[in-house]
C-alpha cells in the first residue's frame, strides 16, 4: 500500500546557542510520514523530540534556538522557507498540536466552548454562531456533552481536558496532529480512554499523527512506525514489527531491557549503564558508544550512518554496517 | 516471618471548603520484616497520604499505628522513631534544598541526631554513604541543580539511609525518571534491601514496577483498600473490578497480542464527602442496588487474597 | 552492578550561582551604573574627612550665599557652609541612616514574617492584622508620627523609618515561606527530625534570601527619602548635622534667589534613590532566574 508522502524531514539540525555553549539538541533527523500514519517518535529526556516538534511547527524559541540545516518538506513545500504569515495560516489548520499538559494549555479564563470557536474561527469564514455549532459537534465527538461547552477549564478533570484539547487540535480537520507526550500526565485508566478516543479519531479522519513519548507500550498500542531518537539523531526506525519483534540497535535493546517485565519474574532488571549524554558535549562517533556493551574502538571514531536492514528498516549502527 | 508494622483502620481526613476530604478511609495492613508492600492507585487515591500518615508527618484522624509491636500513634517528636523510619520522595527535583551541597545535604540527618563524633567520622561516614548508593565522590561538594535526575534520587536514598532506618516508605521514587535510569534506581533499592533487611512500603502508579518490587500489593481507590494479596496472585488473578479495569489499562510494549482490553469508563470521583456504598460502584459495570447503599467489607477470599466487593464470588466464579 | 557511573554531565556546569548572578548582574547596564554611583556614594562616605575640603560645620561669615566657583564648587550656604563638604557629610548621614533604619525594618519584618509564614494559624492573622494596620496609614504619615511622638534626633529617625517599612518585610517573607514551606525538602528536612527552628533558618531562609534582598535594596531610597523628608519638616536630623533633607530645608526659602542650594542636594537625593531603584531591579532580574535569556 504505497500512499503519498505527507511530511518529509531532512537532515533536520536544530542547536541552542546559550552561554554555556552550543547545545545539540536535535541532529541530523531525517524521517518521512505518510497520509494517515501514525508514526512514534520514541526517546528519553532530553533526547531531542519535543524540539524535533518544534521544529516542524517553527515554534523554536529564537533566540537562543536557531534550526540550523536541513528540510522540512509538507506536501512538497519547505516549510523553512515559508514566511511568518503562510507559517500561521498552516498551523492549527494543516498541522495541530497536542501538548503534555492538559493543565496549562487551556486559558483558565475563557469558557472551553469560547476556546474551540476562536480556532475555528482563526482558520475559517465562519459566523460567531455556526463556529459555536461546530465547537459543540467537536466537543460531542471527543465524548464530552455540548451543554459543558459554557463551562470552565477548572470545572473539567484532567482526562476531560486532554479531551478537549484534542477537540481543538482536530477543529479545524488538519491533516497532521503532533502529540507531546499526550497520555503522560493522565492516570492509566484515563491513558487508556484517550489512547482509544485517538485511536478511533485516526479511524475516522484518517489524519497523519506524529506521536512523541517515551512510553514503549503507548507506542506498541496506537502507532504503525517507530522512530528511536537518542541523542538528537534517529538511530533505529521501522515499522512496529519490526522495531519490537527485531530489534537491532543495541539502545532500543536497552530500552526494553530496562522495563519491568509484567508477565514474568525476573529479579533483576538490565538497565542501560550510564547517563544521557549532554546536549553540549556529546561524545565523538556514535553518541550511544560510551553507553554500548557492543562498543569498538572504531565507534568512538565514525559516526554511523544509516544502513537498510530491510525495505523499511533502517538502523544507525556499526555492527550493521 | 515478624511483623514490623501494623496499621489498623487508619484514618485520615482533611477538612476542605467542600466538606470533608476522606484521604486514606479506614486502611488496615502489616509489613513484614524485611518485605515489600506495594502500594497502588491513581491520582488522589490517598496513597501518598498513607505513607506520610504511617511515618508521622502527618497526624492520623483515627486508628493505630504499631511499629515493632509497640503504639506509635501518638507518639509526639520521638527521635528514636525518626531514625527507624524514613522516607524517599518522588520528585528529585524539589525534595532537595537548593542552596546545600549534596555532602551537606547527606550530612544534616547525622548531625541533628549527633551521630558522628568528630568532622573527620561525619565526613567519612558521608563518604561511605555515597559510595553505597553509587553516587562518585567528586559530587560531594556539587549542588542538586547541577545532577540529572537519577543522581538526585541516589541522594534522597543516600538521606533515607544515613539514619540506618528499618523502615522505608518510598513515594514514587521512580516516577520522574526515564526508564533505562529507573532500572538503574530500582536495582539498587532491591540490592540494598537484600543487604541491610530494609523494610519498603512502595507507593507507586506504575503496575510494572510495584510487581517487579512487591512481596505483596494493596490496591487503593478513593483512600479505601479495595484488594490486597501476594504480588503473582494480584497479576494471575485479580478479583476486585476496579483492579481488572487496572491491569487491563497498562499499555504493555509488545504487539499482536490477543487482549481483552477493557476501558474504564468515567472518571474517580470525588473522595469529599462520600456516600455511603463503595466508592467505585459509580464505574463498575457488575454494579447492583446494594453496591450504592452499604460498604463492601475487606473478605478473604483465597488464602492471602483479600478484596473489598459484594460479588466478587460471583464475579470470579468462585464457590462460597 | 553498583558501579559508578562515568560522568559527562558536571564538567560543563562547574560554575557556583553567585558568579553566574554577578554575570547576569553586568550585563544589565543601568544596574551597573546603579552600582558605581552607590559606591561612590559609599566611598565618600568613608572618607568624607578627606574629600570634603571644609568642615561640613564651619561658617564664613564673609562668603554668604556664593554661588559655585572654583574655591566652592557647588557655592555656600546662607551661613557661609560649603555645600559641596556638606553634600559629601551629608552622603555619611543619609547611608547610615538608611541602613539602619533598613537593618530595623528587614530583621523585624523577617522575623515577624517568617513567623506568620511558618507557624499560621491565629498567630498569623494576629502579626498580618497588625501589618495591615500599619500599611492603612500611609508611609509617611506613620514616620511623622512616630517621629513627633519619639522626638527629633538621628536616632529616632531611624527608629521612625524602620518601623514604618516593618510591612513590607513582613508581607513578602510571609509570602515566600509559605511558598518554600510547602516543599519536598522541607518535607524531607521534618522526616530527619529537624526542629522548626532549624528548619527555618536552614532551608527556608536561605531560599527567601533573593527577594529580601531586592525589597532591602529597594527600601535603601525609599528610607532615604523619607529621612530627608523628616528633616526637611524639621522632625529628623537637626543642622548644623549635614544631612541632604535639612539642607533644603534651610535653603528653600532662598530658592528664588539662590537657586544652587536647593539644586545641589536635591540631585544627591535623587540621584541616590535613583541609583538604589536601578540597581535594585537589576538585582530583581539577575536573582530570577525565570528572566534569565
Amino acid at each position: 500500500m504505497e500512499q503519498e508522502t505527507l511530511l518529509s524531514v531532512k537532515d533536520l539540525t536544530i542547536h541552542y546557542i546559550t552561554d554555556d555553549g552550543v547545545m545539540k539538541a536535535v541532529n541530523g533527523i531525517s524521517f518521512d510520514l505518510k497520509k494517515g500514519e501514525t508514526l512514534g517518535l520514541v526517546g528519553e529526556t532530553g533526547a531531542g523530540k519535543t524540539t524535533t516538534a518544534l521544529g516542524i511547527m517553527r515554534l523554536v524559541p529564537d533566540p537562543p534556538g536557531k534550526i540550523v540545516s536541513g528540510e522540512i518538506l509538507w506536501n512538497g513545500k519547505n516549510l523553512l522557507k515559508v514566511g511568518k504569515l503562510g507559517m500561521r495560516a498552516i498551523r492549527g489548520k494543516e498541522i495541530s498540536m497536542i501538548f503534555q499538559d492538559p493543565m496549562t494549555s487551556l486559558n483558565p479564563v475563557m469558557t472551553v466552548g469560547a476556546q474551540l470557536s476562536e480556532v475555528i474561527r482563526i482558520h475559517e469564514k465562519l459566523s460567531r454562531a455556526d463556529a459555536a455549532i461546530r465547537a459543540g459537534e467537536m466537543l460531542e465527538l471527543v465524548g464530552i456533552p455540548s451543554e459543558r461547552m459554557d463551562e470552565y477549564p477548572h470545572q473539567f478533570s484532567g482526562g476531560m481536558k486532554q479531551r478537549v484539547v484534542i477537540a481543538m487540535a482536530l477543529a479545524c480537520n488538519p491533516l497532521m496532529i503532533i502529540a507531546d507526550e499526550p497520555t503522560t500526565a493522565l492516570d492509566v485508566t484515563i491513558q487508556a480512554q484517550v489512547l482509544d478516543l485517538m485511536r478511533s479519531l485516526r479511524e475516522k479522519f484518517g489524519t497523519a499523527t506524529l506521536m512523541i513519548t517515551h512510553d514503549l507500550g503507548v507506542v506498541a498500542e496506537i502507532c504503525d512506525r517507530v522512530a528511536i531518537i537518542y541523542a538528537g539523531q534517529i538511530v533505529e526506525q521501522g515499522t512496529l514489527e519490526e522495531i519490537y519483534e527485531n530489534t537491532k540497535h543495541p539502545y532500543t535493546k536497552g530500552l526494553f531491557a530496562s522495563l519491568p517485565d509484567m508477565s514474568s519474574k525476573a529479579h533483576r532488571l538490565h538497565p542501560i549503564k550510564g547517563l544521557m549524554p549532554d546536549p553540549a558535549n556529546l561524545p565523538s562517533g556514535c553518541p550511544f558508544h560510551p553507553r554500548c556493551d557492543h562498543a569498538r574502538p572504531e565507534c568512538a571514531r565514525r559516526t554511523p550512518v544509516r544502513t537498510e536492514v530491510t525495505p523499511s528498516h533502517f538502523v544507525n549502527c556499526l555492527l550493521y554496517e | 516471618m515478624e511483623t514490623l508494622l501494623r496499621v489498623e483502620h487508619l484514618k485520615k481526613y482533611f477538612k476542605t471548603p467542600r466538606g470533608m476530604l476522606h484521604a486514606v478511609d479506614d486502611v488496615s495492613f502489616t509489613i513484614g520484616q524485611g518485605k515489600t508492600l506495594g502500594v497502588v492507585g491513581e491520582s488522589g487515591c490517598g496513597k501518598s497520604t498513607l505513607g506520610r500518615v504511617i511515618i508521622k508527618l502527618l497526624d492520623a484522624t483515627d486508628g493505630r499505628v504499631y511499629f515493632e509491636g509497640k503504639d506509635i500513634t501518638d507518639a509526639k517528636g520521638d527521635m528514636r522513631l525518626r531514625r527507624d523510619m524514613q522516607i524517599i520522595f518522588q520528585d528529585p527535583f524539589s525534595s532537595f534544598n537548593p542552596r546545600m551541597s549534596i555532602s551537606e545535604t547527606i550530612a544534616e540527618p547525622l548531625k541533628i541526631h549527633h551521630l558522628c563524633r568528630s568532622r573527620d567520622a561525619l565526613n567519612r561516614r558521608v563518604t561511605q554513604l555515597m559510595d553505597t548508593v553509587g553516587l562518585a565522590r567528586r559530587f560531594a561538594n556539587s549542588y542538586p541543580h547541577e545532577l540529572d535526575g537519577g543522581r538526585r534520587q541516589r541522594i534522597g536514598i543516600a538521606r533515607a539511609l544515613a539514619l540506618e532506618p528499618k523502615f522505608i516508605v518510598c513515594d514514587e521514587p521512580v516516577s520522574a525518571l526515564d526508564v533505562s535510569i529507573q532500572a538503574q534506581i530500582l536495582n539498587l533499592m532491591q540490592d540494598l534491601q537484600a543487604e541491610k533487611g530494609f523494610t519498603y512500603l512502595f507507593i507507586t502508579h506504575d503496575l510494572s514496577v510495584v510487581k517487579h518490587i512487591s512481596d505483596e500489593i494493596m490496591v487503593m481507590y478513593l483512600g479505601v483498600m479495595v484488594e490486597k494479596s501476594r504480588s503473582d496472585d494480584l497479576f494471575d488473578q485479580p478479583l476486585h473490578p476496579y483492579t481488572k479495569a487496572l491491569l487491563s489499562a497498562i499499555p504493555e510494549p509488545r504487539i499482536n497480542k490477543t487482549r481483552r482490553r477493557e476501558v474504564l469508563q468515567g472518571e474517580i470521583t470525588s473522595p469529599v464527602n462520600p456516600q455511603p456504598g463503595c466508592r467505585f460502584a459509580a464505574r463498575c459495570k457488575y454494579a447492583k442496588e446494594i453496591c450504592t447503599r452499604q460498604n463492601p467489607e475487606l473478605q478473604e477470599v483465597c488464602p492471602g487474597h483479600m478484596a473489598a466487593c459484594h460479588f466478587v464470588r460471583e464475579i470470579n466464579g468462585l464457590q462460597e | 552492578m553498583r558501579s559508578v557511573e562515568p560522568g559527562i554531565l558536571e564538567d560543563s556546569k562547574k560554575r557556583s550561582q553567585f558568579v553566574d548572578i554577578w554575570r547576569r548582574l553586568c550585563k544589565n547596564r543601568l544596574a551597573v551604573l546603579g552600582m558605581i554611583v552607590l559606591l561612590i556614594l559609599v566611598f565618600a562616605a568613608i572618607f568624607a574627612d578627606v574629600i570634603a575640603p571644609y568642615d561640613y560645620a564651619q561658617q564664613d561669615y564673609t562668603a554668604l550665599h556664593q554661588t559655585p566657583s572654583l574655591k566652592h564648587i557647588f557655592g555656600t550656604d546662607n551661613t557661609g557652609r560649603d555645600i559641596f563638604s556638606r553634600i559629601i557629610y551629608g552622603a555619611r548621614t543619609s547611608l547610615v541612616v538608611g541602613f539602619v533604619s533598613l537593618a530595623v525594618g528587614c530583621l523585624t519584618g523577617c522575623i515577624l514574617g517568617a513567623i506568620a509564614g511558618y507557624c499560621g494559624g491565629g498567630i498569623e492573622i494576629a502579626i498580618m492584622g497588625f501589618c495591615d494596620i500599619l500599611l492603612a496609614i500611609p508611609q509617611t504619615v506613620l514616620a511623622i508620627a512616630i517621629a513627633s511622638t519619639l522626638g527629633t534626633g538621628t536616632v529616632n529617625a531611624m527608629i521612625a523609618v524602620g518601623i514604618s517599612s516593618i510591612p513590607n518585610f513582613c508581607r513578602i517573607v510571609r509570602s515566600s515561606t509559605m511558598t518554600v514551606k510547602d516543599q519536598e525538602y522541607v518535607e524531607a528536612a521534618r522526616a530527619i527530625g529537624s526542629s522548626s527552628f532549624h528548619i527555618v533558618r536552614k532551608h527556608i531562609f536561605p531560599n527567601i534570601l533573593a527577594p529580601i534582598i531586592v525589597q532591602a535594596t529597594l527600601n535603601i531610597g525609599k528610607a532615604i527619602i523619607m529621612c530627608a523628608a523628616l528633616s526637611f519638616l524639621g522632625l529628623g536630623i537637626q543642622p548644623p548635622e549635614a544631612e541632604w533633607g535639612n539642607m533644603l530645608s534651610s535653603a528653600r526659602q532662598f530658592v528664588r534667589d539662590y537657586p544652587h542650594e536647593v539644586i545641589f542636594p536635591g540631585l544627591a537625593i535623587m540621584l541616590t534613590v535613583l541609583a538604589c531603584n536601578l540597581f535594585g531591579d537589576g538585582l530583581r532580574d539577575a536573582l530570577d532566574p525565570k528572566l534569565k535569556r
